[in-house]
């Protein structure tokens, strides 16, 4: 098993990439203005709610509940689609679920696919597997086609064209649509992106969606959206292939009160999604004639393995922790190297490569707790955040000189002698640097703080120093 | 009261004003302070970069120094974060049952200063006087850890003189983040730059919060622009009298 979480695995270290990203205005410009509402509509949505808390809690706790049981609701879950005539499939890993789909897609003897609400498929990269056997995809959803025709990568979990304003959206479809005269309204891009997909719902034969909820005791199967385009990739094509992470079951089908309504107002700051679809197996006469479910591992037992980090896999896909991030909001998605960007991002593309790869993500946060606060499932990211940075020290993946300055100071405060020592020291260290009473620049590991900020000099005297003193001399 | 202080490390090292802005406060409020000079530091700087090892002989120095202490003064939000959220965990990680029993009765004698004066010592008036405009920058911990509420505010709303401005996105980070701002120090400062702006366009004289680490990392930022712009910690303006401001 080769897990592979889309280019993860060969992308720029966190603050290489954020580098570029912070300097480009116009990206900075979109996801500050694109964040800036979905937050204040997520707030106003959300304090609506008298019992927010507990339907969290719940959340919580379904999730909790499922990942301590998964393998018999993933087994409850087959037997129960089966019944309905689905076909269960089991993909241990991004090569084997993109086999399983060209598979199924090959036995139609189809060329074309439409797609829908399935980041999972970024992550086990099957645009480029379905191209290289012949079949042409098509993203339906408004934000994942832009992001396809602009051969850009989604920066966003729940809006992945986010990094993107109106014009260059325009730009991306007069080119690519082949458009001119296209205007520069949200109404002339829409309608350009319907006259273009409507043509390919009513043509493809064979759509791949994903799924936010598959039900263990029904075999059903969830997908909540905003456009419409899943409605019709769901019930038009005459095969429908279903990819989803093992994470997404939950027990029973009331189950679905809790998660559809902490979704829809997390996510978008709606009270209820414009389209939810729920479907079971095949219907005859109805909707597709055949159904399959690809159920994809690609790393997430290895999450399930850890104690301590397992609730990364309480995870709906909401993104609020992304629009609450400080760090995602500076940046952008595209710094995460990965399809899962933001907080919830940085804890869970490292742990689905078993920490293998993507060691700088868990320190791309100021554990500011501005995302375990908006989670609708309550997962406490910069608790997990902390633990994994824990396992790159341990697993030995962390900087020599940052280990031996850690190592040091660890030495260091151990006893307060030691610690008196070091600032007479650093006291000492610091005066060819302080000049008029300030540092402004600073050698080695230090000149990054000196890089943007200055630095107060140690002052002459220490508190315990201070304290010394004043015990020695007469009280009045 | 008898009063014992954990100074904190970096308050011992960088800020010692603050340290004794927090003595005279509690002393004119009639109370005995005490500082044991075996203390260190808390451990945070390793557990959050992940020197979860390095991090448990300063959580077992800690827990012995404090042993005996009814009521513990830490002027620092980060540092009781460290020692509520994480104590626990690495305590249950050591498996030694002693420890956990010495962190299980640690975490209720342990009170950040602003909840020590406003819940423990019932008071928000500490007779301070202070001549000047302040923002108040909230601070991640302070909210979200501690859940501080308005307790730095019910403090500052009652010194004589001060002019309370409320600070634009105040419950934004700073960008700090201990090893954070080092690590990723191009995020950190664009995170920097937002709390500047907001900071410098309340037009206040003095920026404050209940820890120095995030008021370090605003009063690098404001000298670095040359604003005149200075950051004080809480107890360092709640210390200040008629006579003067702590020296």
């Amino acid at each position: 098993m080769t897990v592979r979480v889309g280019e993860a695995a060969t992308a720029p270290d966190f603050p290489v990439a954020a580098k570029k990203l912070v300097s480009n205005a116009q990206v900075r410009q979109n996801v500050r203005r694109a964040t800036d509402i979905i937050r204040n509509k997520r707030s106003r949505v959300v304090e609506e709610v008298e019992d927010w808390e507990q339907l969290r809690q719940a959340g919580h706790e379904i999730k909790e509940h499922v990942l301590r049981h998964l393998d018999f609701y993933l087994q409850q879950f087959e037997a129960a689609c089966t019944r309905a005539g689905g076909v269960v499939h089991w993909a241990s890993d991004a090569a084997e679920a993109n086999r399983i789909i060209v598979d199924v897609i090959r036995a139609h003897e189809a060329t074309e696919v439409i797609k829908v609400k399935t980041m999972t498929s970024d992550e086990i990269r099957l645009n480029p597997a379905l191209q290289a056997a012949g079949i042409t995809p098509y993203e339906t959803d408004l934000a994942d086609l832009i992001v396809q025709l602009g051969e850009d990568q989604p920066s966003h979990i729940v809006v992945p064209a986010l990094h993107l304003n109106r014009m260059e959206i325009r730009r991306i479809f007069s080119e690519k649509m082949n458009l001119p005269e296209l205007g520069y309204e949200p109404e002339d891009l829409t309608a350009a992106a319907r006259s273009y997909l409507r043509e390919k719902f009513l043509r493809v034969p064979i759509a791949i969606s994903g799924g936010n909820f598959a039900v263990a005791e029904t075999g059903s199967v969830c997908v909540v959206e905003s456009e419409g385009n899943g409605r019709m990739c769901l019930s038009l094509p005459r095969v429908l292939i279903t990819l989803i992470g093992i994470e997404k079951i939950i027990p029973k089908f009331r189950d679905l009160e809790v998660f559809l309504q902490l979704l829809p107002r997390s996510a978008t700051g709606e009270r209820m999604n414009p389209y939810n679809s729920i479907w079971t197996g095949v219907s005859p006469g109805s909707g597709p004639r055949e159904f399959h479910v690809v159920l994809l591992d690609n790393g997430r037992t290895n999450v399930l393995a850890d104690d301590f980090s397992r609730e990364t896999l309480d995870c709906i896909r909401c993104g609020a922790c992304l629009n609450a991030c400080p760090v995602y909001r500076q940046t952008g998605g595209h710094a995460y190297g990965s399809v899962y960007a933001g907080p919830i991002g940085a804890i869970l593309t490292p742990q689905l490569q078993a920490m293998q790869h993507s060691q700088s993500l868990p320190y791309a946060s100021s554990l500011c707790g501005a995302c375990y606060e908006v989670c609708p499932v309550k997962i406490n990211i910069p608790e997990i955040l902390v633990h994994l940075r824990g396992r790159v020290v341990e697993e030995n993946h962390a900087p020599l000189i940052e280990k031996l300055a850690m190592k040091a100071a660890g030495y260091a405060l151990q006893t307060p002698e030691r610690l008196s020592l070091a600032q007479k020291a650093a006291r000492i260290a610091q005066m060819p640097f302080t000049h008029d009473g300030v540092i402004r620049r600073l050698p080695g590991m230090l000149a990054g703080w000196t890089s943007v900020r200055d630095l107060a000099p140690i002052p002459k005297q220490s508190f315990r120093e201070w304290w010394a003193q004043r015990q020695k001399e007469p009280r009045l | 009261m008898h009063i014992s202080l954990f100074i904190t490390c970096y308050n011992d090292t960088l800020f010692p004003r603050t340290g004794r802005a927090v003595v005279a406060v509690l002393e004119r409020l009639g109370h005995t302070v005490e500082f044991r000079q075996a203390q260190t530091c808390c451990g945070q700087m390793h557990y959050n970069t992940g020197y979860q090892a390095e991090a448990m002989p300063l959580m077992r120095h800690f827990l012995e120094v404090f042993r005996d202490d009814e009521t513990i003064c830490v002027p620092s939000s980060s540092c009781v974060a460290m020692i509520r959220d994480h104590y626990p965990k690495m305590a249950a990680a050591s498996g030694d049952s002693a420890v956990a029993r010495a962190v299980d009765k640690l975490l209720p004698r342990i009170f950040e200063f602003s909840e020590l004066l406003v819940d423990k010592l019932g008071v928000t008036d500490v007779r301070a006087f202070f001549p000047h405009s302040v923002t108040l920058h909230p601070s991640c911990h302070s909210l979200r850890s501690l859940h501080l509420g308005d307790k730095p505010e019910r403090l500052l709303k009652q010194v004589r003189g001060l002019t309370l401005i409320d600070l634009p996105e105040a419950t934004e980070c700073c960008g700090f983040g201990g090893t954070f701002a080092v690590k990723n120090v191009e995020v950190s400062a664009a995170m920097l730059s937002d709390k500047l702006r907001c900071v410098l366009g309340t037009r206040a004289e003095v920026c404050t919060a209940a820890d120095n680490s995030c008021l370090m990392h605003i009063a690098g930022g404001l000298s670095r622009q040359r604003t005149g712009v200075r950051c004080l910690h809480l107890a360092e303006i709640l210390a200040s009298t008629e006579a003067g401001e702590v020296s």
